[in-house]
């Protein structure tokens, strides 16, 4: 289980990211953040933004319509 | 945002006002900032527009032959014969703004918050304010006033350069 839970399904680039630096920044060092989202193209968005953040991609998988990345603060 | 030595930088020229031509310079501003870019805007020409108080932005598809609006399940391209109707604008407008909305894409008044927010440095073009006629207090804050050489300057340092 994630420490926290962010719910962008339904929004579009680039807000799902946007959302996500801005809680990553609230939260301590190596919690971790579960982004819930609708956005195909968020896919690469996020792996593009862990490995240029430094932040580290735990998970990142897809059930029905929705997509889960497991993201820890590592940056 | 992120102030780090060492830190990569982006500097965007935004030259164009129109709604649609609004997002690419504040969706990419918005993103490297927060992948940690240092980034600066340098809004000149129709680009200083989108730093108006109040923003009232259209598009046209006059001149832009590209550009088709998905309806009824196909695409619309409108001949610039019935683009120049008076109205199509606005329609065309109206037509754009409910895709942003249906498909969850920020506003650009969003964008822009989120621009200003995330510390992007905004240069403003002052000969372009001089040459139609704005003055600083149209503009929102936060903007320092500057040149060419004030972008060049900023260019020289930067890793990635765009012209939007």
């Amino acid at each position: 289980m994630a420490d926290q839970v962010l719910d962008v399904k339904g929004m579009n680039c680039p807000l799902p990211i946007l959302k996500a630096k801005k809680t990553l920044k609230s939260m301590e060092a190596n919690a971790t953040l579960e982004v819930l989202a609708t956005d195909p193209g968020a896919v690469a968005d996020f792996e593009a933004f862990c490995r240029t953040t430094g932040n580290t991609m735990v998970e990142s998988k897809k059930e029905g319509d929705v997509f889960s990345f497991v993201i820890q603060h590592t940056a | 945002m992120s102030s780090e030595q060492n830190a990569k930088s982006m500097s965007i020229i935004v030259t164009k006002g129109a709604l649609d031509q609004a997002y690419p310079p504040f969706i990419l501003a918005t993103t490297a900032a927060a992948m940690g870019l240092d980034v600066t805007l340098f809004f000149t020409f129709y680009g200083l527009n989108l730093l108006k108080k109040d923003l009232n932005l259209k598009v046209t598809t006059l001149g832009n032959a590209a550009m088709e609006m998905p309806m009824m399940g196909g695409h619309m391209a409108m001949p610039n014969i019935l683009a120049a109707i008076p109205g199509a604008g606005a329609l065309t407008t109206s037509m754009m703004k409910n895709l942003i909305k249906k498909n969850g894409v920020a506003s650009i008044e969003e964008l822009r918050e989120m621009t200003v927010e995330a510390d992007v440095k905004i240069i403003a073009c002052q000969m372009t304010l001089d040459l139609f006629d704005y003055k600083p207090e149209d503009l929102i804050e936060g903007p320092v006033l500057g040149g060419a050489a004030t972008y060049i300057e900023v260019a020289t340092k930067s890793d990635i350069n765009l012209f939007i």
